[in-house]
């Protein structure tokens, strides 16, 4: 069963799923940077499949930090070893501007860009990076990553990596449903577990593995941890009843869990190397959703012990639980921030549900999306933003937002509806 | 010997040889005459036939069951965020449970199912009890655990697309389905 389940995970690992998600930017911030990001030169023969500046003027447009100035606009298009002229760049109200060259040599391909300040008048840094033909989508995340952190003082995203779920429905009982997992704007979809039953919570371990999710094996629920590199999986649970919700522990050896085997729904912590189950809590209500804390002494659960669902926290060490949300009468999904200072959640207000954000220390809530029926808010690891599910008239949606909310992003899909997005670690 | 001793013998031999021709006789007609019949005979006859009519009857009042089960609904609905089962639910589920109650070698699935509002996993959670409130009240009407089985789909499954108080209330549901 193991062999048969590992050659379907080789398979569909070497399938790119159809739909790539497509970048669309509802709003911004004030006073965004200009940046002009120069066609990157080709210097050796035959073309190549990613336009580099496009992706790293659209990777730093989408933090909602970056503007970029149109190619079109440019006067001129100079390569990494020209000379700059700053005053052409000022015409064009550029702060900085990229240029790059790509090029195939017998290693693969070589590709070098600098990053000048047009104001400072001086080149901030120049890299040459070595890589293999199918690397291009990578380099240009690096590149994008080092632009991003120079000019903001902040670690990038842009090379870190999404998980979400597509599903196609064609009736009620006959839908196909998809694990996948894609670049962070959307890019190189892959399909990495596929059924024609429902697909949940996929979560990250936190040096980004592995994923852990809940699927049906025939009739049966139950949560299996997945290695990405080999597409092997491990089976945590299938308990009758739910198995749901899974959250890696800060270490990656746990994962805490909602099982219903004793009749309920109720949290476990699982430990993935010797099985054993720990029960966390024990009440008649619902209680599942759970997310570890960062350092791994807290647990944030949904629960309706309050008689409608709230957030609890729960201390890992005696098991403790205090009620964390107190506004409104649906609060649910929580997550913390890599920080842990803040975290955020699904909150109704006025029918309409919204992701919120709450500060733990001094409990204000500030409501981040505008949006109806947004769920499964996931920070990005340098806590810059979370990407969130909604969904318009047909279909299901990933969106950005900025944990400020001022920036939103939409990341529409071409075809499927998808949900349930799970933004990885940093991988280095 | 003497003769009287030999009479004696005689005599038991002779009435040993009466019994044993009786008994020959008493075989005989019952063989031959099927039209007489013995009390006792006729007692089992009648116990069977009893029975027979028993189980038809039985059979009958289990088809009967069986039938009403079949025509009963097979959709329970709930409101927003709750899993308590509603009254217009309660006659369809007896005729559900009355049925399995007499045919304990049938078999029914549980499929708990909530509207997309609210997170999914919360919903997961929400339409297993709404499973175990229906699988509850049929256990309660004489239904044994082990004819019952259940799964929650939360909101994975909508039976209407649509996005309105409508639509919503009819994905929030249980669907029985005989196995």
């Amino acid at each position: 069963m193991r062999l048969f389940i590992w050659l379907v995970m080789a398979f569909m690992l070497a399938m790119p799923a159809r739909a790539e998600l497509v970048i669309e930017i509802t709003r911004g911030v004030e006073n965004p940077i200009k940046i002009a990001v120069v066609p990157f030169r080709v210097k050796s023969a035959g073309a190549f499949d990613v336009d580099l500046a496009r992706l790293i003027e659209s990777n730093l447009e989408r933090s909602g930090q970056f503007v970029r100035v149109r190619r079109d606009t440019m006067l001129s298009l100079p390569g990494p070893e020209d000379q700059i002229f700053y005053r052409d760049w000022r015409a064009i109200d550029s702060e900085y501007t990229v240029v790059g060259s790509l090029e195939r040599d017998t290693d693969g391909l070589l590709v070098r860009f600098g990053l000048h300040d047009v104001y400072g008048e001086r080149v901030l840094f120049a890299e040459r990076i070595p890589g293999s033909s199918d690397s291009l989508r990578d380099i240009g995340h690096y590149i994008s990553d080092r632009i991003y952190e120079a000019l903001t003082g902040l670690k990038g995203i842009f090379s870190t990596r999404l998980l979400y779920v597509s599903a196609e429905r064609r009736s009620e009982k006959d839908q196909t449903f998809k694990l996948i997992l894609s670049d962070a704007d959307g890019g190189r979809p892959q399909t990495i577990f596929q059924s024609s039953e429902p697909i949940l919570s996929p979560a990250w371990s936190p040096d980004g593995s592995r994923v852990a999710y809940m699927s049906f094996r025939g009739k049966r629920a139950g949560i299996y941890v997945q290695t990405l590199a080999t597409g092997e999986v491990q089976k945590v649970s299938d308990f009758p009843g739910l198995n749901s919700a899974p959250s890696f522990s800060p270490d990656g050896r746990k994962l805490v869990l909602t099982l219903s085997r004793d009749g309920n729904p109720e949290l476990y912590v699982a430990n993935l190397r010797t099985g054993q189950l720990d029960r966390m809590t024990n009440h008649f209500a619902i209680d599942t959703e759970a997310s570890w804390s960062p350092d791994g002494r807290s647990i944030l659960f949904t629960s309706s012990r309050g008689g409608k669902p709230q957030l609890y926290m729960m201390n890992v060490s005696d098991k403790t639980v205090k009620r964390v949300t107190f506004d409104g009468d649906y609060n649910s999904n929580g997550a913390f921030t890599p920080n842990g200072e803040s975290i955020v959640f699904v909150h109704r207000t006025n029918e309409r549900f919204h992701i919120a954000r709450m500060n733990l220390k001094t409990r204000e809530i500030r409501i981040l999306t505008e949006t109806d029926l947004d769920e499964s808010p996931s920070v990005a690891p340098n806590g810059t933003m979370l990407i969130y599910a909604t969904s318009d008239e047909e279909r299901g949606l990933l969106g950005l937002v900025s944990m400020d909310g001022r920036v939103r992003v939409r990341l529409p899909s071409v075809s499927e509806s998808v949900r349930e997005p799970a933004w990885s670690p940093f991988f280095n | 010997m003497s003769i009287l001793k030999q009479a004696k013998t005689a005599g038991i031999i002779a009435i040993l040889a009466v019994l044993a021709g009786c008994a020959g006789q008493v075989n005989e007609s019952a063989q031959t005459s099927s039209k007489v019949e013995s009390a006792e005979d006729r007692a089992a006859r009648e116990a069977r036939q009893a029975e027979f009519l028993a189980k038809q009857e039985a059979a009958k009042t289990a088809e009967q069951l069986r039938n009403s089960a079949m025509a009963a609904d097979t959709l329970f609905f709930f409101d927003f965020d709750k899993s308590d089962l509603k009254q217009d639910a309660l006659d369809d589920l007896d005729a559900h449970a009355k049925y399995l109650a007499a045919d304990r070698s049938a078999k029914v699935r549980l499929e708990g199912h909530a509207d997309e509002r609210g997170t999914r996993a919360y919903n997961l959670a929400l339409g297993e009890r709404r499973a175990n409130a229906v699988a509850r009240y049929l256990v309660i009407q004489g239904v044994n655990r082990s004819q019952i089985e259940s799964v929650s789909y939360g909101e994975e499954r909508p039976l209407s697309l649509s996005r309105d108080e409508n639509g919503w209330s009819r994905n929030r549901r249980v669907e029985l389905i005989y196995q």
